[in-house]
Formats: structure tokens, sequence, C-alpha cells
């Protein structure tokens, strides 16, 4: 399965989802509104046979923040996908994929945990690495380092 | 120890030649005590791959009186803290620590427990030094610390252990400090 296939297959399904389109060989990715990724999750895994989710990361872009989605066939070539879908910072809701691709539970507690993306309809969406009454997401580029905690000085002078 | 101890001949062909050695308590005990220094089996990052290098037969940590790694803090002298300790990690070590028996020692292994390593300016997770949760007696520097300065770290720990004495519950001048600041 080429980019090129998978864009054309989801251009015919979701034609108004697709809104951009980087067919760059090393790392090609679309680019999916998020309203509209769980059913072009679907699409993808169903009809582009793209049933392996790589990993999962997302990255801080000041208004905005991505998630990027790295899909592959299990059993084909070599050829990963990427998939963005960028949500504004102050509301960053995703609709989860977790059924859809299993590798999705822990992903996006991860992402949820360190970037603070809101994956809704996950069914168990707690912090996965930092301590569970930890404030704040620390990969946000705004983040500030907690003085304290329980009591423990954090930072060096 | 062989000079501390006074052997006393009473008669050549006495039964009791060779068998009646004098020492203190504190010199009997503290060489006990230094010479089988059973550590915690508890590595927290790539440090501990030091630590089971030095306890492997090529620096062979056995040779100084030290080694049989305990899986539980009930039965170790000592502490090494191998890698880097995260704020989520800091209350299990301390746990940990408070369920050794005394006397116990805490070496801290490594950049990390030293001071923070290189997590020292972004590492919103790690604990800035292992001494702002336990009491550190010997601080190993080094990214990893290679075995023969685990070992160097033992000796100090060693030559502490020769300056206890039974009857000083409260171990005066021994005791490490926590980092307050």
């Amino acid at each position: 399965m080429t980019p090129d296939k998978v864009h054309e297959i989801l251009k015919a399904k979701h034609a108004q989802a697709v809104s951009a389109f980087d067919p760059n060989p090393k790392h090609p990715s679309i680019k999916i509104a998020p309203e509209f990724w769980r059913v072009v999750a679907k699409t993808l895994r169903d009809d582009c046979g793209l049933d392996y989710l790589v990993s999962l990361t997302a990255v801080d872009r000041a208004a905005e923040l991505e998630a990027i989605y790295t899909l592959e066939v299990m059993d084909g070539a070599r050829c990963p996908i990427h998939v963005r879908v960028l949500v504004p910072r102050d509301n960053p809701l995703i609709a989860t994929v977790e059924d859809i691709w299993r590798t999705a539970d822990w992903h996006e507690r991860e992402a949820w945990d360190l970037m603070g993306i809101t994956f809704v309809g996950h069914h168990n969406l707690v912090r996965i690495l930092c301590a569970e009454d930890w404030e704040g997401h620390p990969l946000r580029k705004d983040y500030k380092s907690p003085d304290t905690y329980h009591g423990i000085k954090n930072n060096v002078t | 120890m062989a000079e501390s101890i006074q052997e006393i001949n009473l008669n050549n062909d006495s039964p009791t030649r060779d068998n009646i050695l004098i020492t203190s308590v504190d010199q009997l005990v503290n060489w006990t005590r230094r010479s089988s220094v059973w550590p915690m089996t508890f590595g927290l990052a790539c440090c501990a791959i030091e630590m089971m290098a030095t306890g492997a037969s090529h620096y062979d940590i056995d040779r100084f009186g030290s080694g049989p790694f305990r899986a539980t803090p009930r039965q170790a002298d000592l502490m090494i803290v191998a890698g880097t300790v995260s704020h989520k990690m800091a209350p299990r070590v301390k746990r940990l620590f408070d369920q050794m028996p005394e006397p116990k020692y805490v070496m801290a292994m490594g950049a990390c427990t030293v001071c923070g390593g290189p997590y020292i300016k972004h590492g919103y997770h790690v604990l800035k030094g292992v001494d702002r949760l336990i009491p550190v007696d010997v601080y190993v520097p080094g990214c990893p610390p290679r075995p023969e300065a685990l070992l160097e770290g033992l000796f100090r720990i060693q030559d502490k252990m020769k300056r206890e004495r039974v009857l000083d519950r409260e171990r005066i001048g021994l005791r490490p400090k926590l980092l307050v600041e």
C-alpha cells in the first residue's frame, strides 16, 4: 500500500477530511481534520489494510497540538505512512482509536500524560509515566517544572 | 586487625597456646561487619549495569567482603542507589531505606543520584540528588562510575565501618545528614 494509493482511497471516501498530503518518499504524511478522524481511521485499517499502528506521538505547535499516527501494513513492505491530526491548544480533543488499533491504548495515555491531548472515548485515560498526582503536561513548550514536589525541592540554583 | 590483637603465650607447652586472643569488642564487631557488607539488589538505571559488572567475576566485589546482593532491605547493610531517581520512584526509595536495619549505609552512585546529573536543568521528573531524600554516606561520581570507582566507594564505606562503636547507638559523628537548603 503506497502513500499515493492511501491518499487516493481517502480522497474518494472522505474528500472533506483530507486537508493536506505530503508525498515525501521518506516521511509521507496525510493531514486529517479531527472531526473526521474516527471514520478515516476505520477506512485506513479496513480499506487500506494499514492494520498496524507503529507509534503515536504528539507535537506542540504553539497554537495547536498535533498527534501523529504512524501506520503500516503488518505483513507488507516497510512503508510507514504518517497521519497528522491537529487540534486547537485550548481545547485539544481527539476521538480515541484504541478499539481500532490496540497499540493506541497506552500511546494515547502517554500523549495525554505528557502533552495533554484528551482522547475522547478512551476507557482509562490516566497518567502512564508521571506520578498519579503530577500537575501539568511536561512536554508542552510552556510547561514550568514545579518548585517542590511532595516537600522536596526540585530546582537547583 | 592483626596489629591490635594481643597473643598470649602462657607456656610453650600449654594446650591453650595460640588459642587465646585479646581484642576489643569494637574491633571485632567492626571487623566482622565490614567483612560482610550485604548490599541491596537495587538498580534504577544504567548505573546498575556497572554495579552488576562490579559483582561479576571480572571485578568480583566478593574479594573485598561484599557482594551477596540481598533481595530484601531487611537483610541489607548497604543501599547502593544506582541510577536516576525520579520523583515517582522517590517514595519507594525512602520506604526501602526505612526498612533497612541499623546500622545502614547509603552510597549515591553516579551523577544522577549525586546531584541530578544530566537532568539537572530540564529533568522535570528527576530528584536532584538522592541526599534530598535519604542521608548519603559516600558519593561516587561518574556517568556511570567505573567498577573500580564503585569498589573505591565500598572501601570508603568500610573505612567508616571501622570507626563504629558498639555502645554508641546514636553513631555520633558517623550519621550522614540530609541535604537541607
